[in-house]
Parts: C-alpha cells; structure tokens; sequence
C-alpha cells in the first residue's frame, strides 16, 4: 500500500515537474537550433554563448568578448572556401570578435530561407544574413521591417564610387540601400561548343533570330537537339534572357516598374522567341540539374548552353581549356547589357552584435575582402577597383563588361521582383513547359504583376 | 478502492502525453486552419480575415488541378501495384519454401530505407536520355536488346508521375508481404483442409476461402499506403526534382509557403491535405473500433 501511495505521489511530481518546465524547455528548442546551425557547419562544438541572453552579455562587458553570426548558404565547394577566405581578412582586422559561421545546407538557398524565415519570426535574427541583392531582399525583409538602411555605410567607405551606377537602385528602396554585394555574377551567357560550331560551319550568334537560324542549321546537320537545358528553373534562367534580349533593357526594366505592360504585343513576341528557343531543346531537359546540361556543351552533344557564369567554375572543375572546350558570349541580342545576381549580405534591424556585425559588413565591402572571395569562388567582386592579377581568362573580361555596360537585374535570381512575384512566374512558366499555350502564359503574367510592389 | 487507485495512477502517467498531443497536433492543427483563413503573405505574420478565399483560389488554380490529377494517378498505381506485388509474394512464400527466413527479409529490407535515398537511387536506374548518353535501366535494356522497354521515364509528358509509382511500389511491396503472411498464417490450417476436402481446387480455396478472410487486412493495407501517397514529397523532389509537371499537393505546399512566402495559401493546401487523408482514416477507425466493441 505505502509504495503504491508513494509511486503515485513520485508519479503526480514527475508530472507537475514536466508541466512547470514547459516554458524552460522553449527556451531550450531555441537554443539547440541555434547551436546545431552552428555545429553542424563548424564541426566543432562552439555551444554556450546564445544560451542565456543575460550571461551573453554579461561576458561580453567583463572578458570584452565579441562575436558575429554570419548565415548563409555557403556549404560546400567554392563557395565555402571563398567564405572561409573573406572570413581570414575578417578575423585579421577584428583579432578580438569571433566569427560564428552559421550556414545551412541544400537546395540554392530554399532550406535556408526557411530556417531564416522561422527565426525571425521568432524573433531571434542572425548578425548578418546572406541574400540576393535587391527585391529578393527587399521585398521580403524590408517589406517586413526587418533590415537596416546601409547608406551611412557607403559614404563612409566610399562605395558609391567604386560600385557602377546603374547597380545601385536595384539594390535600393526608396533611395535606401539595404545590402552589400559582396559578388557579381552574369546570367546572360551563351556557352558554346567551338568544335561544334566549326564543324558544322557556324558562326557565333549575336542576335536572336540569328540564333534561331544557327540553330536550325545545326539541326538539319543532324543534331536535334543543339540548345541545352535543364530543370525548370533554367528554364525560367533561359526565359530571362530571352526577355532581356526581344524587349531591350529598357523596356525589359519597365516589367518589373510597371512601366512596360505585360500584355503588350512586344511582351507576347517576346514569349513566341521563348517558345521557339523551347524547340531546340533536349527532351530530356526536366531531368537534368544545370551542370548536366552545361557538360552538354563541352562534351560537345549540344552547341548552346544558356547559364550564368558560375558554369565557368564547372567547366574548370571538369579540366576544360576556355576558349578551346568552351566559348562564351552574351546572349544573342543583349550585347552591352550585363543581366546581373548578387550575393549580399544585410544589417538585420535588432540585430544582436550591430557593432560586429558593421565590422562584418566593412570587410565584406573591401576590395581585400572582394579579392578574397571572388578567385575562389568564380565570380568578380561588385567594386571595380579590384586586383586584376587574380583572376581567370573568363573573369577578366567579365569585369570589363561589368565596368562598361549597361546593367540588367535578374529575376531567376532574385534581383528584379520579390519572392512571391518570382513563385507565381514560375507556376505560370511551369504550365506553359506542359501545355506550350502562349495565351495563357500571357494571361498568367499579366496576373502576377499584381504582386509587382509598384502595384 | 485499488481500481481507483490504478485509474488515477494511469492518468497521471498519461496526462503528460495528452497535453503534448493537444498542444502539438490538435493546437497545431487549429493554427493552421486559422493562417488558412487569413490573408497572411510575407514573413510576419499576418492574421486579417480572408473566409474562404484561399480554397476558393486553389481550386481555380490549374497547377492544384494538376497535383490533384498526379496525387490520384500515383495513389491508384502505387496503392494497387503495391496489394497486389505484395499478395503475390505472400501467396509464394506461404508454401513453405526452404529458405523462408532468407526472402521474407530480402523483400522486407527496401522498407528499412527512407524514401530520399530510395529517391536517389532511382534517379539514377531511371535516367531518361537517350542515345549516346543513355544510362541506368534504359542502358541495361539497351545490351539485352529489349530495346521496346526503353523509355522516358519519368520526364514522360503528361504520365511521368506513372514512372515515380515504381519506386514507391518497390519499397512498399515488401511491406505489405508482411502484412498479408501474417493475415495468412492466422488462417488455420483446418479450413483449407476442410475446403480441400470438399473437392475444391487450390485456385478456388484461395478464391473462396482464402481472399475473403484477408479482406480486413487489405483494408488495413489500403488505409497505410494511402496515406503515404497523400503525403508523397520527398520520393518525387529526390527523383525529379521540383517541377510542375510532377507536382503534388505537399510540393506546392512548401514551395508557396516557403519560396513564395503564401503562408495562407499553403496552410490551405496542408488543412485540404488533412482532410483528404481523414477520408482514408476516419472510417478505418470506426471500422476498427467497431469491431473490437464486437469481440
């Protein structure tokens, strides 16, 4: 009787006790997903600091120790090692403030977004966060107060002056700034196989129905599929440039201003080209990621490629000479435009070391910190002011573009309309690679726009 | 007096579960019929009346026409493909075969993976090039001149989603073998004998006598994998990729919610999701309950 009694008491304690420590065990989950983001990566245990926001600080005010958590997508390859690169010139000039690497893993970006997302609606922001410069960012972020305006930032560096001009309203709101680009990448590339051109006695294109016509010369020599593409969203990569390259830019730049109607019978040219370009496409491009279908080219089954110029670093891996494997030239009818992405990092409103996480962006901005990250993660730096030595054939004269053209945002990633505007886009662009009915594409755009912040 | 002592024992032992289950799924489940309701779009939340205006938009949406078309064609080949490999391989190691333990496990082990890895594998056995760059099944068909079983898969236009139903069927299939040898030893010997002796056929002991007393477990069967096939999402992103063509619900949940920011959309699809998946298991449990009031 006595132990039954004293079972049940032990029982009812248990209970009450596991009740009472519900709101300590919140605390606890938030505290483990901050640590596993940052163990995960590091491999080493780098706990305690986030534990307890009182403790934090009092350690920061008596040992005058500092940190800054940096999140981004940066896992693996080239793009880690360029991080880990810009983080050695960071922890150079800031001997005193540890960097906390908190990069999640997968999918471009999508798993991290989530995780971010979450985060911040709990609100628990990272220092500094990796993002697509412009409405991705913006229309996302700023649209929920949740980033700081960086002009101060640029005055005081002098950034305006070795940015180009025509890169900073996309970046901007209302004349804030709310990023750093620590990266330029250019989507609008037509990769080509030089041998396969030669031997098939055909010149490089320069506009689109020049394209078009190489291409059905290819394909009356035998090679049915002579334009490589795959998943859809290369797809919607491949429609962005045609878009660039049958509107203009100027024209092209209204879509996203509400200056350019997009059911004008300009637009509707401009989704028969797409539609054309689809018909010297391989069959089987929805099973192909991009470095699939980039290998394509240089393994000579297709003539074309249209991919933004991280293939470059592909084609590298894969031990091709540029120029003799693989040629390069802007997308057939955009020559003088640069169609831009950018990886960029932002100031978090709230964010829980400002100071640091203002040190973080100082380096991210530098020419030191460009010239870092850049050669190893094949792309050029967004200042134009940087070490020429360092970089590559295809860099080199990527940067001269950079520095003389006329520069283009681009929507498959993330530049020139928000997330939500991009994901309707791609539902539409989704059922027009099913059905192929132009009209309902159209219609379909023309819906989407509503989500267009100029709206 | 001790019967009470037992119950309240049991109560206290149980409570702390209850709540966790009330919190997280029924609390849960009730916040995201209420976000389903709401216009929220964007990162914070935002819980402003919308009635029912995300259902009425899904289902005038032509991409949930189509996930809706790839859910039914997937659940009736894998849920179909899954019985009736399933029973087939129950029926065959039901004759006491030597080596019973060996293949009983053998077809079981496909379970014991997750659907990425099972995903992944296949990615690669279902390559849909052609010609020079032809590799996987297509390849393997290709040396054993059966060249009529090459295909596309699952980047097949209009049918692709048939090609995912195979992987599913060939981690399921082992499964629910398991399922039908145990509703098959449960048979007792006596009644088949019984049959037998009356003159009946072995084809018509299994017709008459066998396949009516498995029919709890079939329905059993059909609840498990149907389910699954509601909820598919990993199998396709790991195979295909995320496409249109080989949408399903739970794929644009996540990619609205979270790529596009539709929160209330994508709670929308998750409460359509639930309630097509009650449809399978509501009658299953009143089904189960109502038999066990019986015994």
């Amino acid at each position: 009787m006595r132990t039954r009694w004293f079972l049940l008491l032990a029982v009812l304690f248990l209970a009450l006790a596991a009740c009472n420590g519900d709101d300590v065990d919140d605390d606890d989950i938030d505290i483990d997903t901050d640590t596993d983001v940052g163990t995960d990566i590091e491999g080493e245990g780098m706990a305690v600091p986030d534990a307890d926001e009182d403790v934090d600080e009092m350690i920061v005010e008596e040992e005058g120790e500092q940190e800054v958590e940096v999140f981004s997508w940066w896992t693996g390859g080239g793009e880690a090692a360029g991080l880990e690169a810009m983080v050695e010139v960071f922890e150079e000039r800031n001997p005193d403030i540890e960097f906390i690497n908190a990069a999640v893993a997968g999918g471009a970006g999508t798993n991290a977004r989530a995780v971010l997302a979450t985060r911040l609606q709990a609100g628990d922001p990272p220092d500094s966060w990796q993002g697509h410069a412009g409405q991705e960012l913006i229309g996302t972020y700023v649209a929920a107060d949740q980033l700081e305006g960086l002009n101060f930032l640029y005055e005081e560096e002098g950034w305006l002056d070795v940015m180009p001009e025509t890169l900073i309203p996309l970046i901007s709101e209302d004349g804030v700034i709310y990023s750093v680009p620590v990266n330029i990448h250019r989507a609008n590339v037509l990769w080509y196989s030089p041998d396969v051109l030669e031997e098939h006695g055909v010149a490089v294109p320069e506009t689109l129905d020049g394209w078009f016509a190489a291409m059905d010369e290819l394909q009356a020599g035998g090679m049915d599929a002579p334009l490589a593409m795959g998943e859809q969203w290369t797809a919607m990569h491949l429609f962005e440039t045609i878009l660039l390259a049958s509107l203009g830019p100027e024209a092209y730049d209204g879509l996203w201003t509400c200056e350019t109607d997009w059911g004008s019978p300009e637009v509707t040219q401009a989704l028969e080209d797409f539609d054309q370009a689809l018909t010297y496409v391989n069959a089987d491009a929805s099973a192909l990621t991009w470095q699939d279908a980039a290998q394509l080219v240089v393994n000579d089954d297709a003539a074309f490629n249209v991919m933004g110029d991280w293939a470059e670093g592909y084609f590298r891996e894969l031990g091709m000479e540029p120029n003799v494997d693989y040629g390069w030239a802007p997308v057939p009818g955009t020559d003088g435009v640069f169609q831009f992405l950018s990886d960029s990092f932002v100031l978090p409103v709230g964010a829980p070391h400002r100071e640091e996480a203002i040190a973080w962006l100082r380096v991210a901005g530098s020419k030191e910190g460009q010239d870092a990250f850049n050669p190893v993660k094949g792309s050029i730096p967004a200042r134009n002011d940087a070490d020429r030595s360092l970089y590559g054939e295809y860099l080199l004269s990527a940067m001269d573009d950079w520095a003389n053209d006329r520069i283009a945002g681009s929507l498959t990633h993330g530049v020139v309309a928000n997330d939500s505007w991009k994901a309707e886009i791609d539902t539409a662009l989704g059922l027009f690679l099913t059905n192929r009915d132009i009209d309902a594409f159209q219609q379909a755009l023309v819906s989407a726009e509503s989500l267009a912040p100029c709206n | 007096m001790g019967l009470r002592k037992d119950t309240l024992l049991g109560m206290a032992l149980v409570t702390p579960s209850i709540l966790a289950v009330l919190i997280f799924v029924y609390g849960f489940i009730a916040w995201t019929a209420r976000v389903s309701l709401s216009q929220w779009r964007g990162l914070l939340p935002d819980y402003s009346w919308a009635g029912l205006e995300n259902y009425i938009n899904l289902f005038q949406d032509p991409r949930f026409h189509i996930d809706i078309r790839n859910t039914i064609i997937f659940t009736v080949l894998f849920v179909g493909g899954s019985i009736v490999l399933g029973l087939g391989l129950a029926i065959l190691l039901d004759q006491n075969l030597r080596g019973e333990t060996f293949f009983r496990s053998l077809f079981l082990f496909p379970m014991a993976i997750s659907f990425i890895v099972t995903g992944v594998v296949w990615r690669w056995l279902m390559n849909p090039a052609q010609g020079s760059r032809m590799s996987g099944l297509n390849l393997l068909f290709d040396e054993l001149g059966l060249d009529f079983l090459i295909n596309t898969w699952h980047a097949t236009p209009r049918w692709g989603i048939a090609a995912i139903a195979l992987p599913a069927i060939w981690q399921m299939s082992g499964y629910t073998m398991a399922l039908y040898l145990g509703g098959l030893r449960a048979i007792p010997e006596e009644l088949r004998e019984a049959a037998r002796v009356d003159g009946a056929t072995e084809f018509q002991v299994y017709r008459r006598v066998i396949m009516p007393l498995l029919r709890p477990i079939t329905l059993s069967a059909m609840i498990i994998l149907g389910h699954i096939s509601l909820k598919v999402f990993d199998l396709i992103i790991a195979v295909a990729g995320k496409q249109l063509p080989l949408d399903v619900p739970a794929i644009y949940m996540w990619t609205t919610t979270f790529d596009g920011n539709f929160y209330g959309r994508g709670a929308a699809i998750g409460i359509v999701l639930l309630i097509s998946v009650s449809f399978l298991v509501i009658p299953y449990l009143w089904y189960t309950l109502h038999t066990e009031a019986e015994l």
